[in-house]
């Protein structure tokens, strides 16, 4: 036992006094019941908005994007102020279960799926944008770098846009992989619990046949762990190059070093808040507070104090280079984010993301459900502004002050927004009713190391909690390969009724011996009557069902003897 | 060569080491162990060789890294250099700084994949394909090892009985 010991100082990940049964039993308890009203309430609002959003893209694909609010001066505004707002939430995903599983991290297995979910539904809604903004999108392949019909012309793989088709699909495919590799041994556990034909069937298909063999189980750690090493760089390359979007311009506001590192942390702030989000609901309503528990919640906020923090840090350091530089095109971006017509925006990027984080010092206050999830919602809104502030603030005061102008969003650009907040609703619900929300195996694998029975029976000396070796164990034979051959030699020699009649001493007939009268017993031969009806087909079915003394009956004349014996 | 084998039910993962850990010194051969979580120190207690998988994702991700300096050279520098907003594509070493975010992410798209594509190849696992696990049970909280009959089926029985197993079934091997 010494193996599970963990310090008892470190808080249980797992509350309550539960068996791996029990941990099977509530992760797929959500997937199993039926669905409360709340679940159809709010599900029914999330495709109502998605119906909106995709009725928007419709209209703007067929008119064109003039029906956005987007002008001369203003070319980006909120369909790449989404854009870097769903990518950037789509990071704590693969942090989490890649950064977390190099550091050893065990808590990060009460959340790595769903926060995995998350990444992949939030970077479908990350891509749609910039493929609705090519506006002829039936032709959004000529950003791949395919042979064409004009001969040898290929994408421009020196444009940051280019690397961003890279960066945001590898990362999409690569999580993908990684979230459903985990998911096999989950969804076998589904389907082995499946009653109805309909769900076994499914989840046969979704988990590829798995079964479960240590060696496929030692592969299946070597593959996470390489996944987790290569998607650790991935997860930083993508928000750094998404930051180059922005960083290789000539904007003010734009051009600046300090973009890559500031996007990554604003991205896994964001992440992470959204993350605190959707488990505080989503551990109520499916009642999953023993697997996400407060422990997990507190962790998280730390993670969003220290970005939080860092992100700040940018901020500041971005005024300071501004200002040091002594470029006053750079002095004027800032100088006008703060004080020009947007400086609402500015004000509440600065204080939530910078000023409401800071609250998280407060050990009562991260570690209260009601707050976090207050200040997941204020840190998500703070990021958008964030987006908002960098994006048109820097270009709505360009280097021509005849070409000044505001950006004002139609009702088109809030409707593909509120759209695709509705679109990843639908998924994440849809999600949360069919997949097994918790990566259960690897839940078990840290129940005896970080259970509060487990613990509790390490540190204050109750019970062992884990299974205890039966006294008798229950052996059976299976014979459902050989029935047929079994109940086909029955068939012709006759079923001999233990109850009625009396066994005969099989070790008269020469070349019997108790071995092989146990083995005939076994099949149900135990008279002389019923060897006498032995011929050739008889033999051949007898040698199938034994698995040594092949052959014997037949050399020893077997039917002959016993008919001898009979008499 | 008997073809039956005996599935002793385990429902800890502890007792199974030791279970394992006991069939290997008595020498009997362990077809397969099926789990429902993966048990450290199992594929080492079962004698499983280390696997190689990683040391594909290695050369999967160097073939991904060559593959796409082969492409953007090709691309950009052979079939039509142009010049971009006053920055030719005449040499791939001129070049190279702008080609660095793509071959960052084909190696990494190569390595990822690849690698989990040979898992998948490997371990048989794809879309359609049966499950294997002897009881459903194992994929809830049961383990499974599977230990040949070599011998004396019913000495095997007994023994195996005794290292704190909570159902056998002799079966004949699949």
């Amino acid at each position: 036992m010494s193996s599970h010991y963990e310090a008892p100082i470190r808080q249980p990940l797992i509350i309550g006094d539960k068996s791996y049964h029990d941990i099977t039993v509530e992760v797929a308890a959500p997937v199993e019941g039926k669905a409360n009203k709340l679940w159809w309430t709010v599900f029914t609002i999330a495709l109502l908005a998605f119906l909106w959003g995709l009725g928007s893209i419709i209209y703007t694909i067929g008119t064109g994007i003039g029906v956005w609010g987007l002008n001369k001066t203003v070319g980006w505004a909120w369909d790449i102020t989404n854009f870097v707002w769903w990518v950037g939430i789509g990071h704590a995903g693969t942090l989490i279960s890649a950064v977390l599983l190099l550091f050893r991290q065990k808590w990060r297995m009460g959340i790595n799926r769903s926060a995995e979910a998350m990444t992949i539904f939030s970077v479908v809604q990350a891509g749609l944008f910039p493929v609705i903004h090519m506006g002829r999108v039936w032709n959004a392949h000529f950003v791949l770098p395919l042979p064409n019909q004009y001969g040898t012309l290929w994408t421009n793989f020196n444009s940051p846009l280019l690397w961003d088709v890279f960066a945001i699909s590898t990362y999409l495919s690569v999580s993908l992989v990684f979230w459903w590799t985990g998911l096999l041994p989950d969804f076998a556990m589904l389907r082995d619990r499946a009653v109805k034909p309909f769900q076994k069937k499914i989840y046969s298909l979704v988990s590829f046949g798995w079964s479960g063999r240590a060696k496929d189980w030692q592969r299946f750690e070597e593959v996470s762990l390489v996944l987790a090493g290569l998607a650790t760089p991935l997860v930083l390359s993508v928000h750094t190059i998404v930051s180059f979007d922005f960083a290789t311009s000539v904007i003010p506001g734009w051009h600046t070093t300090i973009f890559p590192p500031y996007f990554v942390a604003g991205a896994v702030f964001s992440g992470f808040a959204m993350v605190n989000t959707l488990l505080i609901i989503m551990r109520k309503v499916s009642n999953l507070e023993a697997y996400i528990t407060k422990q997990h919640i507190e962790l998280m906020n730390i993670v969003i104090m220290i970005t939080g923090s860092i992100v700040g840090c940018a901020y500041i350091t971005e005024l300071f280079i501004a200002w040091y530089s002594g470029v006053e095109y750079e002095q004027y971006a800032f100088l006008n984010r703060a004080t020009g017509p947007y400086w609402w925006a500015y004000l509440l990027m600065m204080s939530c993301n910078v000023f409401s984080p800071q609250f998280m010092w407060f050990k009562k206050l991260r570690s209260s459900i009601m707050f976090s999830f207050i200040i997941s919602i204020v840190v998500n809104i703070g990021m958008w502004f964030e987006r908002f502030v960098i994006i048109v603030t820097s270009l709505h005061r360009d280097y021509l002050p005849s070409s000044w102008t505001m950006f004002s969003p139609t009702f088109v650009d809030i409707g593909i927004y509120v759209g695709t907040i509705g679109f990843f609703f639908v998924l994440f619900l849809l999600y949360a009713r069919t997949f097994p929300v918790i990566a259960q195996a690897e839940v078990k694998s840290i129940l005896k190391s970080s259970g509060d029975n487990f613990k509790k029976y390490r540190d204050e000396g109750v019970p062992n909690p884990a299974p205890v070796i039966l006294a008798k164990a229950k052996t059976e034979v299976s014979k459902e390969d050989l029935s047929a051959n079994a109940q086909n030699l029955m068939g012709t020699i006759g079923v001999f009724d233990k109850e009625t009649q009396t066994p005969d001493n099989l070790k008269l007939i020469s070349g019997v011996g108790p071995k092989l009268e146990q083995n005939l017993n076994s099949l149900g031969i135990y008279s002389f009557d019923q060897i006498t009806k032995m011929t050739e087909k008889e033999y051949n079915l007898l040698d199938s069902l034994l698995t040594t003394f092949k052959g014997r009956a037949k050399r020893d004349d077997w039917a002959g003897q016993a008919k001898n014996l009979k008499k | 060569m008997s073809s039956k084998i005996i599935q002793a039910m385990y429902n800890d993962d502890d007792i199974l080491m030791d279970a394992v850990k006991n069939v290997r010194a008595a020498s009997h051969h362990i077809e397969e162990v099926y789990t429902p979580f993966p048990v450290h120190g199992l594929e080492k207690a079962m004698g499983l060789k280390d696997t190689r998988i990683a040391i594909t994702a290695f050369i999967y991700g160097c073939i991904g890294f060559i593959f796409s300096i082969w492409m953007m050279n090709y691309m950009m520098i052979d079939q039509w250099p142009q010049d971009i907003g006053g920055k030719p594509s005449f040499t791939f070493m001129q070049n190279m700084p702008a080609f660095v975010p793509v071959m960052f992410e084909m190696t990494v798209f190569f390595a990822a994949h690849l690698m989990v594509i040979t898992f998948y190849m490997r371990s048989k696992l794809w879309p359609f394909k049966k499950a294997e696990n002897p009881d459903p049970r194992t994929t809830d909280d049961m383990f499974v090892m599977e230990v040949v009959v070599d011998g004396n089926e019913n000495e095997l029985i007994s023994f195996l009985e005794k290292t704190g197993t909570v159902e056998i079934k002799v079966t004949e091997k699949h």
